[in-house]
């Protein structure tokens, strides 16, 4: 079934919200589109609109999280960390303050509204900031555990969500464990490591490549920062093709952390899926994320690609 | 505490911040020179923080928008009984806990890490908030000084006061009329504050801020109104007690050197 992340988000923070008085929200003017309204069904008194005023906003929750509650802090993606940056990294990161970060409508398939919206470096400038955990849930399940996950944590977290509805990847009862990634499907022919609404493009495209007798292994890889090391290096160390999928520039996300990791432990070429430096644009986001490549058919391609051209440099080897 | 003493031991703060910043051979002397005596009147007439208490926030808290006047803060702090007054000597050195500009997590005392300018309006409001929906009635003070009303999050935070009815938050300006490119009205002109903070919906209360009783009255003022927060428009004087910093730009950021201390000691022991 396909859900939007946002409504499991809403759902989550009510739940939460009935079990804990200590849990606020916080929203600059989007706080239907963010779902982050829904604390005011439990209780309206725990629901601060800031207007549209993100640096306030983010200073406003340090001042909650100092005094012992859990402000959760919604707005775009875009808005939520490259607006207030630096409060977010002088303000909350650096005293360690408690403040959740739960952001939508991330990537280039919020569409129609353009560059302007679609946040496609937030993870790179959120990783830069020590003590923030980063997370990017690839459904409804994920997210609704994740939600629950970072409400329990002590320390200030950024979760990036998007706008689309995406189809399940887990099945509703799935118990998460955010210090591990998750092994989706296993194949010897190379490894992939997907983030938010690139799981299931990934998945698909895995589906082709073993019909065309291909098998990868797919990883959905949502603990971006503390990332789970040893889980990814030994993926690393099994396969001699990487491939990293995320909505997001190829300079400071999940791509870069693999290629750190591979650097620092386990030498790999790693092919980068995602915007090599470059803005999107306005449209419909299906048409974007084909544009763009970043879709299942942009991930098979480039996968196939790949393994064709590995194969013709085999044969052509002269030495072999 | 009566103001004989008060003037006493704030002579005491100022000497303190002298011998934080030459011993450190950096930071900044005139705006904590010049918010001294705010501070004094904060933490020994209106706050009910102690030294047991200063670890909880279960209190009144302080937040230091200005973070910069970290050496007022902490030597107000040691005057108090908070920190170990030798401790002042290791203010800006490695491993010390007295950081150029506060940290909440090392200092007990230390409501909010604070020094990127504008934003501790934004943070002392969403304590004022959490203080409410608590329900407790402990309030919020935060300094700021004129020079950092020109940071925009300052007006957000001052609308979002104002709208969310903060009257348990109560901000102090320190307007010293400097900042580091100059006079304040040469370099963007941030006046008229008291009619933008007026416009923005707060009560504002004048005050001279270094005279112990209209400075005692505000805070009096300010937690008599209902329905909005309070703003006290303190003018100050940069460097205030040590003559060859006061109203001079230049000793914003400027450390004295072993003789200028000196000299400055004397003037503080003459006051």
């Amino acid at each position: 079934m396909a859900r939007a992340l946002r409504d499991a988000y809403g759902e989550t923070l009510m739940a939460l919200a009935a079990e804990n008085d200590k849990v606020v929200a916080l929203d600059a003017d989007l706080a239907s589109s963010t779902k982050s309204i829904s604390i005011k069904k439990i209780d309206p008194n725990r629901f601060f609109d800031m207007g549209i005023a993100e640096a306030d906003m983010i200073g406003h929750a340090a001042g909650f999280a100092a005094s012992g509650y859990i402000p959760f802090v919604s707005s775009f993606a875009m808005f939520a960390t490259g607006r207030c940056w630096e409060q977010i990294r002088n303000s909350v990161a650096y005293p360690r303050l408690n403040v959740k970060i739960c952001a939508t409508h991330a990537g280039i398939s919020v569409g129609e509204d353009g560059v302007s919206h679609q946040a496609t470096e937030d993870i790179a400038i959120m990783r830069a900031i020590p003590n923030m955990e980063i997370y990017v849930p690839c459904d409804a399940a994920e997210t609704k555990a994740l939600i629950r996950h970072v409400a329990e944590t002590k320390t200030p977290c950024y979760v990036r969500m998007g706008r689309i509805a995406v189809e399940d990847v887990y099945p509703d009862d799935k118990e998460f464990d955010f210090t591990k990634i998750n092994v989706l499907r296993e194949g010897s022919k190379a490894v992939i490591f997907a983030t938010g609404i690139m799981v299931q493009a990934a998945l698909e495209a895995a589906e082709r490549l073993d019909k065309e007798g291909m098998p990868i292994t797919v990883v959905d890889v949502c603990a971006i920062k503390p990332c789970d090391e040893e889980g990814i290096v030994n993926l690393l160390q099994q396969h001699k093709i990487v491939f990293t999928a995320e909505e997001h520039s190829t300079i400071g996300g999940l791509g870069s952390l693999v290629c750190e990791l591979a650097a620092d432990k386990c030498p790999r070429k790693v092919i980068r899926i995602g915007l090599k430096d470059k803005y999107a644009e306005s449209g419909n986001y299906k048409d974007l994320l084909k544009k763009y490549k970043l879709d299942a058919d942009g991930v098979y391609d480039k996968i196939r690609r790949t393994f064709d051209k590995e194969e013709k440099e085999f044969r052509y080897m002269p030495f072999r | 505490m009566d103001n004989v003493e008060l003037k006493h031991r704030a002579a005491n703060v100022r000497k303190n911040i002298l011998r934080e910043t030459a011993n450190a051979k950096s930071g900044h002397p005139g705006g904590s020179l010049s918010a001294t005596d705010i501070l004094m009147v904060l933490y020994f007439n209106v706050m009910d923080i102690t030294p047991e208490n200063a670890g909880s926030i279960d209190r009144d808290r302080f937040v230091l928008s200005k973070g910069h006047a970290s050496p007022a803060l902490y030597a107000v702090l040691a005057e108090k009984g908070i920190i170990p007054e030798e401790e002042l000597l290791t203010f800006r050195k490695m491993d010390s806990r007295l950081q150029g500009h506060p940290n909440m997590n090392t200092v007990p005392g230390v409501d909010m890490s604070t020094g990127s300018l504008g934003q501790g309006l934004a943070a002392a409001d969403g304590m004022a908030l959490a203080n409410k929906l608590s329900g407790n009635d402990h309030r919020v003070y935060v300094l700021l000084g004129d020079g950092e009303c020109e940071e925009g999050e300052v007006w957000e935070a001052a609308m979002a006061a104002a709208h969310y009815k903060s009257d348990n938050l109560c901000a102090i300006v320190d307007i010293n009329g400097l900042q580091i490119d100059g006079a304040t009205k040469d370099v963007i002109g941030p006046e008229p504050l008291d009619e933008k903070f007026k416009a923005f919906g707060w009560h504002v209360i004048y005050a001279d801020g270094h005279d112990y009783d209209a400075l005692n009255a505000s805070f009096a003022e300010a937690k008599t109104v209902k329905g909005k927060p309070s703003v006290i428009i303190a003018r100050t004087v940069k460097g205030k007690g040590v003559s060859y910093m006061e109203n001079q730009a230049g000793w914003h950021g400027k450390a004295p050197n072993e003789e200028e201390l000196q000299i400055g000691l004397k003037d503080l022991e003459e006051e």
